[in-house]
């Protein structure tokens, strides 16, 4: 719809387009690839890396295009209220999706380790106590729970900092006080990929000396599973953060036209909430 | 609200801007052309979903093992389930949103017209998958399409290719959904306010934020899966201190509100064509809207009614029974609205008015079941018995494939121009309409006289009522023919339909030409 | 499977299906005949149910065929306009809701009674696991006494070689044996997978679950032979798991109870003893025939992609301890059990000599119940 560009009054409508094809293809070579993988069939690594790399393909074309369609400022007012009404669905979509672990953790807790160990289920596992945490009654192995005040702690006030640097980026977005936004992006970044650093030296720690691991029953499960996954977001935050910032040296960005960099940051509030509930149900209580 | 003149986007200087052949196809982004695709799609899925539901009944038609063997069987009722309600059903009606909801509500296209066509284009991945699944060692999911664990622990590969299936259909229907709820709340026309807006459209939009709330719950479950499958974790392993009846939870979480995904925009559908033959506006406008919403929100809190025999405590059986019977109360103000909808219209009954009262009548059948099921003590006796599968037939096959009948017989003038060919068209009605009752209904005897469902031989007492059920089967399934046979000859040709074939059709999407040209209020129109 | 009676079928269920009524006098429409207070009251609760919803469907459709009927077009009927009436919704959410309070009251009536097991007379175990049921008398007369419960129709009745008997697929080796008149508490878990213990008439359906005891309980007020079937998807043969309770006079049970008794005492006068290859193959055999051939088949050759053969082994013809420890404590996350928990040690030993001496596996060598009980000693 080439006319469009003459009439920004009119709603966008981008081409045809082939990057979506593209993702198909990725996601179909990645999920037979890691089929192959998980079952030690094959070349499975390969196939899921092809898709890896045709899905990184796609993500650059599709955003290059939404990037080049925004600069060339065919995205009007309303254009921009889609964008920020998609973004808080997607959002909620991904609160749904921890909530369904934050409610394996709750449900393991309060019923099915108390259920373990009553009376009746003495005759499976007797002498089993029910206590958390536990790794359930078929787990004989000695292990340490993950402590909340060392790392944990110091990653908390790491990543409520980090909202609050955002926070202060984008108010020098809107002040077009570009010198204020370059680093106070930059230094989110920086206490983002800190966080990922302390996670990682964590998980070592865990497997290493406190014999906590994936496969230390329940306990393990949900740890490694909730913490996890927030990882794998907090990485592409900050992944994300990255783009921004360049974005934002090549000059992209007007303090009346940003919303690249409010998602972003909504994004990044969003994990920060994340952690907090980790913080005070997986590590705390 | 009626356009003030028809308007003439499309017909002067602007053309269709697409590629030719199968590149259009694949790189569209035309909302016309997503709905289209996704239609066939869902038809193609509704077939194979159905093939695979006559292997069941052909194998139950009497005692004893004769055409498969037992866990091909527990394949195909998988694959059935699953492919009827995430390939055939969902996709249709999100196919109807595509092609019907910009033109409703005078939108030029959907939001994100480009994600758009990734949504879709992600069915035909997740259906690879799944069909995939078949063919490898071991053989596809033999779970139900419900994937309990920990029987799902134990299954083989194919497991793995549904479980990816299942996530890449919830990307699908998540992106679907953003963009279906970002368009009707974004790019109404000036005017047209979200009291104003059809009623299909509301459906919808309280359809996608029941998706966009679920699917990613699911995802969860099978996520969970997926790891105590491979990488040792103990979601689902009592010995780790997990719990089977976990994944339950999980998935009815998002299972019921799914029931309801597959309900809302049928009666969507049912309050845009019962106005319309009717010639008599919607009864109760404002109260459907909100008892849509009331039974959105109430689905959230009933899942367990699907496990009342797994042993939770009796407070929690009784709290689910009575949230259950609950949402009976919104869905009867929405069937009395629809009775008096039609009460003093000016009735006629043209193939779409035929199946939406079909399904007035057999879903309330349903709804009744449903009832009946939902008092736990009466449960016990039919919990996971052919009386739960008649039930839920009636909802979904006289539910929502019945609506969505309705909807392709009233839209089809506006999608090829053509009138379809109303004899054929109620005889197609009729045969369905008969047999799938000689289908289904003995199934409800066949419940309560004990025979569990998912299973493919069962006790001489048995007999009859299955001989009858498959009888009915292949005579419905075979009608579905006639279906087809229709829809193709009126895209091929049949009497020119005028831009508002129905006299009692109210609306924009009746203001543009039929066929509705490629580009559609390009320019928003003004409402009178 | 004679294409003619095939032929018979379609054309009885057609006929049927067109005409109605007339042939169904014998077929089945309703629950079973129940066996104990409680079913008796849901058959009620059931019956009531349907009343009300029944005069429900009769109002409301008839307004709305009536509406079919006389405001047509076609007779020449002109639209009305109206299109709310705030009186008329109200009435019609509030009059539905109460109808529903209405209904509650007895179904958790009905509920609360379903859910009482306390101060049982006689406890059960049943212990499911693919494909049988395991019972455990734990507390009350009998207590101690041990089986397992299988299938017993023939294969070839299933395959369509042989004519089908009476209770076809409803009939097991050894049925759970309980006294009339009193209350019997079931518990119910699992090993492998989710089964779920249902029986019709006794208005019994609980789910075993894998790791888990859940309870419930039946008083059964008539003897008999009651009926059921597993009715949670359990794998491949999860259509060939019945449950069969037999209800018998309080003399009858204590006579049962004598002879069970017998059994184990006998059972434990063989622990000690060493037995011969051939003694140990005809036992296998029948342990083989319940426990294994569904999933290794009656061949030894399994089923390709998802069980494997045992003809031909390589842990069958290896060392016996690697035999010995599969079977015992199973494969965690595949369908193959730890036996160990089901089986006794002659049972077990005779099982795998069997396995080891049977096709065309020919290892000559006798595992004796000794070596079992010292394998699982470790
Ligand atoms: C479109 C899908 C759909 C819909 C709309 C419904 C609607 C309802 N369902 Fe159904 N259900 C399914 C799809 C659906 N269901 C499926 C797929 C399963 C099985 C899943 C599986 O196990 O595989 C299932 C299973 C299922 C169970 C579990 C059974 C079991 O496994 O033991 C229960 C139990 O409570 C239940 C209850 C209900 C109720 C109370 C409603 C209510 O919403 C119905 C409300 C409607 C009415 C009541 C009729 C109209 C009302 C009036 C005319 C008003 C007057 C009436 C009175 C006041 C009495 N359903
Ligand atoms: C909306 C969803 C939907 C739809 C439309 C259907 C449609 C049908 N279903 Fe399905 N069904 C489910 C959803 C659906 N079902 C679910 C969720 C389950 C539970 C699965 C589980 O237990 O996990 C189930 C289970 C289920 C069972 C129980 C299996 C068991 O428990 O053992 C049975 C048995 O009769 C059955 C039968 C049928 C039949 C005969 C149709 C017919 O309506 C189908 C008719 C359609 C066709 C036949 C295709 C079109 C026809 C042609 C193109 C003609 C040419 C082809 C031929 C004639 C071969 N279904
Ligand atoms: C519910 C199905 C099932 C039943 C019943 C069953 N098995 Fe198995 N068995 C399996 C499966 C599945 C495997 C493969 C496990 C794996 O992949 O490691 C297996 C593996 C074995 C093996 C190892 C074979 C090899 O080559 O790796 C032996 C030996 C064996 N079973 C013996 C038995 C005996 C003896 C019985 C009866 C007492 C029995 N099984 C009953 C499912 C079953
Ligand atoms: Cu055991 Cu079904
Ligand atoms: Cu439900």
């Amino acid at each position: 719809m080439a006319s469009t560009a003459h009439q920004p009054d009119r709603y966008f409508v981008p081409d045809p387009s082939s990057w979506p094809i593209f993702g198909s293809i990725a996601l179909l070579l990645m999920t037979s690839g890691a089929v192959l993988w998980m079952n030690k069939l094959g070349s499975g690594a390969y196939v899921l890396l092809a898709g890896v790399a045709v899905l990184v393909l796609m993500l650059f074309g599709w955003f290059g295009s939404v990037i080049r369609e925004s600069v060339g400022g065919r995205y009007n007012k309303r254009v921009d209220l889609s964008f920020r009404l998609g973004m808080g669905w997607f959002i909620f979509s991904e609160v749904m999706f921890f909530a369904a672990f934050f409610g394996a953790l709750f449900y393991v807790r309060v019923l099915a380790v108390p259920d373990l160990a009553t009376p009746d289920n003495q005759v499976l596992y007797p002498g089993f106590s029910g206590q958390w945490p536990s790794a359930g009654p078929g787990f004989k192995e000695m292990f340490t729970p993950m402590a909340a005040w060392g790392i944990p702690a110091i990653n908390t006030l790491l990543l409520l900092s980090s909202g609050a640097t955002v926070t202060w980026a984008h108010w020098g977005l809107l002040k077009d006080n570009r010198g204020q936004l370059k680093v106070g992006l930059a230094l989110t970044i920086l206490l983002g990929v800190l966080f990922i650093s302390l996670q990682a030296y964590e998980y070592a720690h865990a497997y290493q000396e406190l014999n906590l691991k994936l496969t230390t029953g329940i306990y393990g499960t949900t740890f490694f599973m909730l913490t996890g996954f927030h990882g794998l977001h907090v990485t592409l935050g900050a992944i994300m953060l990255i783009v921004i910032l360049m974005r934002v040296l090549a000059g992209h960005f007007r303090s009346e036209h940003h919303f690249g960099f409010e998602a972003v940051a909504w994004y990044w509030h969003f994990v920060d909430v994340v952690w907090l509930c980790l913080f005070i149900f997986v590590y705390w209580l | 609200m009626e356009a003030a003149h028809a308007h003439e986007s499309g017909t002067g200087h602007e053309h269709a801007h697409h590629r030719a052949g199968i590149m259009r196809w694949v790189t569209t982004t035309n909302h016309k052309d997503i709905g289209t695709m996704y239609l066939w799609f869902s038809f193609v899925m509704f077939m194979v979903g159905g093939v695979m539901a006559l292997i069941v009944r052909a194998e139950l038609f009497q005692p004893g093992l004769q055409y498969v063997q037992p866990e091909f069987f527990n394949q195909m009722i998988t694959l059935h389930g699953l492919i009827m309600v995430f390939g055939a059903i969902m996709p249709a009606f999100v196919g109807f949103a595509n092609w019907m909801i910009p033109l409703m509500i005078g939108a030029p296209d959907m939001a994100f017209a480009r994600m758009n066509n990734w949504s879709f284009w992600l069915l035909p991945v997740a259906a690879i998958l799944l069909i995939a699944s078949m063919f490898v060692t071991g053989g596809a999911a033999g779970t139900g399409w419900t994937l309990y664990a920990p029987l799902s622990i134990q299954m083989g590969i194919g497991m793995d290719l549904t479980i990816f299936a299942v996530h890449i259909l919830g990307m699908s229907s998540i992106m679907g959904s953003i963009n279906i709820a970002t368009t009707i709340l974004n790019l109404r026309a000036p005017g047209m306010t979200l009291m104003k807006m059809p009623m299909f459209c509301w459906t919808w939009l309280i359809t996608a934020f029941l998706l966009i709330a679920t699917m990613p719950v699911l995802a969860g479950a099978v996520t969970m899966t997926l790891t105590d499958r491979h990488f040792g974790t103990s979601f689902f392993n009592a010995a780790g201190g997990g719990d089977p009846v976990l994944f339950q939870h999980i998935f009815w979480f998002f299972g019921h509100p799914e029931v309801y995904i597959i309900a809302l925009p049928a009666f969507g559908v049912v309050s845009q064509v019962i106005p319309a033959y009717a010639r008599k506006p919607l009864f109760g406008y404002a109260s459907m809207v909100y008892a849509t919403a009331s039974i959105a929100i109430i689905s959230f809190f009933v899942w367990a009614h699907h496990m009342y025999v797994v042993g939770m405590p009796v407070a929690g059986q009784i709290y689910f029974m009575y949230a259950t019977v609950l949402i009976a109360v919104p869905t009867a103000v929405k069937v009395f609205n629809w009775v008096a909808t039609m009460w003093r219209g000016a009735l006629t009954f043209e193939t779409p008015m035929l199946f939406c009262v079909g399904f007035l009548f057999l879903f309330t059948v349903g709804g009744f079941t449903g009832l009946i099921l939902a008092m736990t003590a009466v449960d016990v006796q039919v919990q996971d018995t052919y009386y739960v599968v008649a039930h839920f037939h009636y909802v979904m096959v006289a539910g929502a494939l019945f609506s969505a009948f309705g909807a392709v017989y009233f839209w089809i003038p506006k999608w090829t121009g053509h009138l379809y060919d109303e004899r054929l068209g109620k005889l197609h009605f009729w045969l369905s309409f008969i047999s799938f009752n000689v289908t289904f209904f003995p199934q409800h005897f066949l419940g309560l006289a004990g025979m569990p469902r998912r299973i493919p031989d069962y006790a001489l007492q048995f007999a009859d009522w299955n001989a009858v059920s498959s009888a009915g089967a292949f005579v419905f399934g075979f009608s579905q023919l006639l279906f087809l046979y229709v829809v193709l000859k009126t895209i091929r040709g049949g009497e020119k339909a005028e831009a508002r074939p129905w006299d009692g059709a109210q609306g924009l999407e009746w203001t543009v030409p039929s066929p509705a040209p490629y580009h559609t209020f390009q320019e928003a129109p003004t409402l009178r | 499977m004679t294409i003619q009676w095939s032929v018979k079928r379609w054309i009885a269920g057609v006929a049927v299906a067109l005409f109605g009524g007339a042939v169904q006098a014998a077929w089945d429409f309703t629950m079973r005949e129940p066996a104990t207070k409680l079913a008796r009251d849901i058959l009620d609760l059931h019956n009531l149910m349907m009343t009300i919803i029944v005069v429900v469907f009769v109002v409301v459709f008839g307004l709305l065929s009536y509406s079919m009927y006389a405001h047509r077009k076609s007779r020449g009927h002109q639209a009305a306009s109206f299109h709310e009436s705030t009186g008329v919704e109200v009435a019609w959410t509030v009059v539905p809701f109460v109808v529903l309070v209405g209904m509650m009251i007895p179904a958790t009536k009905t509920v609360l009674a379903m859910r009482d097991s306390s101060q049982p007379d006689i406890t059960v175990k049943a212990t499911g696991s693919q494909w049988k049921w395991g019972y455990d008398y734990l507390k009350g007369q009998g207590e101690g006494i041990h089986y397992l419960s299988v299938l017993a129709t023939p294969r070839e009745q299933i395959d369509g070689g042989a004519p089908k008997g009476e209770h076809y697929l409803l009939e097991v080796d050894r049925p759970l044996v309980v006294p009339v008149g009193r209350k019997i508490r079931v518990l119910t878990t699992a090993t492998d997978v989710i089964h779920s213990w249902a029986i019709p008439e006794l208005a019994i359906k609980q789910d075993a679950i894998p790791g888990f005891v859940r309870d419930t309980s039946f008083r059964a007020e008539r003897e008999g032979v009651f009926r059921g079937q597993c009715t949670e998807l359990c794998g491949k043969d999860h259509g060939f798991m019945p449950v069969v309770v037999e209800v018998v006079s309080a003399e009858k049970y204590d006579k049962w109870v004598e002879d069970q008794q017998k059994l184990i005492a006998a059972a434990a006068g063989e622990a000690g003893k060493t037995w011969a290859l051939d003694e140990l193959k005809a036992r296998g055999a029948k342990v083989y025939t319940a426990n294994c051939v569904p999933c290794h088949q009656a061949t030894g050759r399994g089923i390709p992609g998802a069980f494997p053969a045992l003809d031909g082994s390589k842990v069958v013809l290896g060392p016996t301890a690697g035999q010995i420890g599969t079977v015992l404590n199973g494969r965690p996350g595949t369908a193959m059990a730890a036996f160990g928990k089901q089986l006794g040690d002659t049972d077990i030993a005779a099982v795998i000599t069997y396995t080891r001496n049977t096709w065309s596996n020919k290892t000559g060598e006798a595992v004796q119940p000794a070596e079992i009980k010292a394998a699982r000693a470790k």
